[in-house]
């Protein structure tokens, strides 16, 4: 069965590339541009996967994932924290706020590939 | 991915980084105007990172390195470590001109002279204290495929280069460093046989792996069924499973870890391999990932292993939750691999950016983001030119059922009515997704202000009104040069040097500003500063020397103000790098024309001077009202036309040999006789008592003239077709149009006509007008 992905980030570019390599591999893609908009997205949605930024406007990648953890019907969908920070204060942070696992952007497509696939149940 | 793919991902990349490059001109600005505020603080943070973090995607290595060193000191800024000074702000917005400018380089793939950047990131990281630009010992160029000296991020977590990144193996104390914490275990674990050496890892045999999860594992939404199933992808798997943990079922806490895996995989893959699959939950579980031999081997294992490595249900058992307030367990605390860098961050606060989060999530309930979808110019392009078309067939149909028997039928007519409304209606929506902001236009004012500014010595501020307003998108690309000389103008020509300023009683920055508004469906953009306005005898003197207006020539003070629009015209008696680059204002006149705007100036001596730009909204239709000249169908542009009125004989006087003119409420006004201005008549004749209409026009400056026609037929919208393109310029034509009954009608320039009129009514006094 085709599996669903959202994907949260206010970069355009990010969000193409996420779309394209994800879809090449056989994803369902939904994508936001930010947290609240992420979380508007998830209403009538419960995705595979989920994989959001860091910085964005409006709600950031953190304050979005609390957000999930807390909404008991998708506690459980794995999160991956995707940003260009490769530092470990952010890692940490993203770990706390309850992310699932992480891709450094720029994304090797196979990696961010075999990320999902790891996490998705 | 494919290399279309790429191409449109890349197009994507460079539109978003002039949206950012925006938001960011407009963060800075508004930082630099005192907003503290971290939604603005942040807002320019993400448009910094956005570029870094596509230009990183695409291996834009210059880019990369100089947003980081930017958005490094933005980071600072907005955690507070660093004080957003005058000093710094300048540089800030000289570090988005120079982003803006790497941009467009990368764009076009042109190679960048390290010098355009590196001086500012120095200065910029000057300003951090801690964190250099980029030694000069490793430059990053355009050609350097890694910047890894000191923009670690792009290349962190790919594969290839092992020293960046951060391999949970190469960083994790080993199990073996715990304090041997020792409880009794619970598990009745079979011994594990010694590892084997590395050197015979790859010799075949099988991992044995222990693994329970902690509850944190599972509230991170990783899962032990998925673990265990990746586990699988390295070879046979068998797992046995430690229920002794798990309680009776009244006990037992649905969201509870209870269960502890022992797993044997037969494969010849190394620790690292299993060791990656737990990559995110290492922290989260007791883990130990054991290379056995296989079984000849294990035998002959030496028997120092066995003393490095103890046993691994033993392990287990030390790794148990420590109580928090434990003495500090370096292997509870396991911060797998933490890069060095960690110690910095670490310790910043994190305040700040829950602060913003909040405020964000107030805001972001006034402020929910327009939903939109990016179109293809062309597409709308051609829904335009077919909505033309349709506007014209519905012009054609109604004047045919006019004709035909049906117009008696109301159901006909109120359909046609109908008809005509509908395409009315769509038009407009079409018009309406031409239209643009004119906000990036002015962001782009501002940095010729900054630039002119710098290179003139003076000190500017520029203040921009209505950057909201909306005008169809080829009328704002066309403006950008003209409002660029305009500016360029203003600071260089009307404003004074600071000194002259001060002496003038004046504050030492001047003012230049910008300002746009829709007026009666025209829109008006104003450039005004307070400099000293124009200097008529200056201006005069100089027409009178280059012959472009005769010596004894009776000129009003807004003649003299608009002579610096003739061809051939220059104040400045040494042209400077700025404003004479040898376009003069006849060139920004012509620009303004060509767009059918029309363009004045306003000059009051010692107070500034202000230059009004009106422009259509849309170049792609016309509210006109058709006439008819001499037998000929005109139509008159509705926007130039402030009444129509009868020729009455006694309100016709006439003026000299020629000419008349007509009294108005409130004086008289010059007559033009269409017909002959535009040779259909070979000469002008003497209007009065005939039948006709006058059509009071205004044009520029605020100068009234009547034109006369034969009769006027209709008033209607009117799609344009421009004659320049499909035939050539016709002075006092400005484009035509496609009746109903699909005959072409010439639309008039009306400021063209009446220039031309009044030109040859006082040819002797302006020889280069018209």
């Amino acid at each position: 069965m085709t599996q669903t992905v959202l994907t949260v980030d206010d970069s355009r570019t990010m969000r193409d590339m996420l779309r394209v390599t994800l879809e090449d591999s056989g994803y369902r893609v939904i994508q936001a541009a930010d947290g609240l908009l992420g979380l508007e997205a998830l209403k009538g949605e419960k995705p595979d996967v989920i994989v959001t930024d860091i910085n964005m406007p409006n709600m950031d990648g953190f304050g979005f994932i609390e957000a999930v953890r807390r909404d008991s019907r998708l506690a459980g969908v794995p999160i991956l924290v995707l940003t260009t920070e490769s530092d470990a204060a952010l890692k940490n942070r993203a770990r706390a706020a309850g992310a699932t696992g992480w891709i450094t952007k720029p994304f090797e497509q196979t990696r961010l590939v075999d990320v999902v696939r790891r996490v998705a149940a | 991915m494919s290399n279309d793919v790429l191409a449109q991902l890349r197009q994507t990349f460079f539109e978003e980084c002039d949206e950012q490059l925006a938001e960011l001109e407009t963060g800075l600005l508004q930082m630099q105007d005192g907003a503290t505020d971290s939604e603005t603080v942040n807002a320019v943070f993400r448009a910094v990172h956005s570029v870094k973090g596509g230009a990183g995607a695409f291996k834009l290595t210059t880019l990369v390195s100089f947003a980081h060193v930017f958005e490094t000191a933005l980071d600072e800024i907005r955690s507070d470590r660093l004080e957003a000074g005058p000093a710094l702000m300048k540089a800030m917005l000289r570090a988005s001109d120079v982003l803006a400018d790497l941009v467009s380089a990368a764009r076009n793939g042109d190679d960048v002279d390290e010098a355009l950047w590196r001086g500012l990131a120095d200065e910029i990281a000057g300003f951090c204290g801690k964190e250099k630009a980029p030694s000069p010992a490793a430059p990053v160029s355009a050609s350097d495929p890694a910047p890894a000296a000191f923009a670690p991020q792009p290349m962190a977590f790919t594969p290839q280069p092992m020293a960046f990144t951060p391999q949970p193996m190469a960083f994790t104390p080993q199990p073996m460093a715990a304090p041997p914490a020792f409880t009794p275990q619970p598990m009745a674990l079979p011994s594990l046989a010694p590892a084997p050496a590395a050197e015979d890892a790859k010799a075949g045999g099988a991992l044995r792996i222990l693994f329970r999860p902690r509850v944190e594992l599972y509230e991170k939404a990783n899962d032990a069924v998925v673990l265990l199933r990746e586990l699988e992808r390295l070879g046979a798997m068998t797992v046995t499973c430690d229920l002794s943990e798990a309680p009776l079922l009244d006990a037992l806490d649905p969201h509870g870890a209870y269960l502890g895996f022992d797993i044997h995989i037969v494969t010849d893959r190394d620790e690292q391999a299993a060791r990656e699959v737990f990559e995110f939950c290492e922290e989260d579980c007791d883990l130990v990932i054991r290379r056995e031999a296989a079984p000849a081997a294990e035998a002959a294992a030496p028997a120092a292993h066995a003393a490095a490595a103890p046993d691994p249900a033993a392990i287990l058992n030390a790794l148990r939750p420590a109580p928090k307030d434990a003495p500090a367990d370096p292997s509870a605390a396991a911060p797998a691999a933490d890069p060095p860098a960690a110690d910095k961050t670490a310790a910043k606060p994190a305040d700040p950016a829950r602060a913003a989060e909040e405020a964000a999530a107030q805001r972001a309930a006034a402020t929910a983001a327009p939903a939109t979808i990016r179109v293809d110019l062309d597409r709308v392009d051609r829904l335009i030119n077919l909505v033309g078309e349709l506007v014209i067939n519905q012009a054609m149909l109604a004047q045919a059922v006019q004709g035909a028997d049906g117009a008696r039928d109301p159901a006909v007519s109120g359909g046609l009515d109908e008809l005509d409304q509908l395409t009315r209606e769509i038009q407009e929506s079409v018009m309406a997704i031409r239209a643009q902001p004119l906000k990036p236009l002015f962001q782009r004012m501002s940095r010729i202000v900054r630039e002119v500014a710098d290179a003139t010595g003076k000190k500017v501020r520029l203040v921009t009104e209505g950057e909201w307003t909306e005008v169809d998108k080829t009328v704002v690309e066309r403006l950008a040069d003209p409002l660029t000389h305009m500016i360029r103008n203003a600071i260089d020509h009307g404003l004074e040097s600071p000194a002259d300023r001060l002496a003038a009683g004046k504050p030492e920055e001047g003012v230049v500003r910008l300002s746009a508004a829709h007026r009666s469906g025209r829109v008006v953009i104003q450039i005004s500063d307070d400099g000293a306005g124009v200097n008529r005898d200056k201006v005069r003197a100089i027409a009178i020397g280059k012959g472009l207006v005769a010596a004894d020539a009776q000129l009003t003070e807004s003649e003299i103000d608009n002579l610096i629009f003739l061809p051939g015209f220059s104040t400045t008696e040494k042209i400077s790098a700025i404003s004479g680059r040898g376009v003069g204002m006849d060139v920004v006149k012509r620009s303004i024309h060509a767009l059918s705007g029309r363009i004045f100036l306003k000059s009051k001596r010692g107070h500034g001077s202000e230059f009004t730009l009106s422009l259509p909204l849309t170049l792609a239709v016309l509210d006109g009202m058709v006439v008819t000249v001499d037998g000929q169908t005109l139509v008159a542009p509705l926007s130039a036309i402030v009444e129509t009125m009868s020729l009455d004989a006694g309100r016709l006087r006439a003026f000299g040999a020629s000419n008349a003119v007509i009294a108005d409420r409130d004086g008289f006004v010059p007559i033009i006789d269409t017909a002959a201005e535009l040779g259909f008549r070979p000469h002008r004749r003497v209007v009065g008592g005939d039948k006709g209409v006058a059509l009071l026009v205004e044009s520029e400056g605020g100068g009234r003239s009547a034109l006369v026609v034969d009769a006027i037929q209709d008033q209607r919208q009117v799609v344009i077709k421009s004659l320049e393109t499909n035939y050539g310029r016709v002075p006092g034509v400005a484009a035509a149009t496609i009746l109903g009954d699909g005959r072409v009608a010439l639309i008039l320039d009306v400021d063209a006509l009446v220039a031309r009129a009044r030109g040859a009514a006082s040819e002797p006094l302006l020889a280069a007008a018209g």
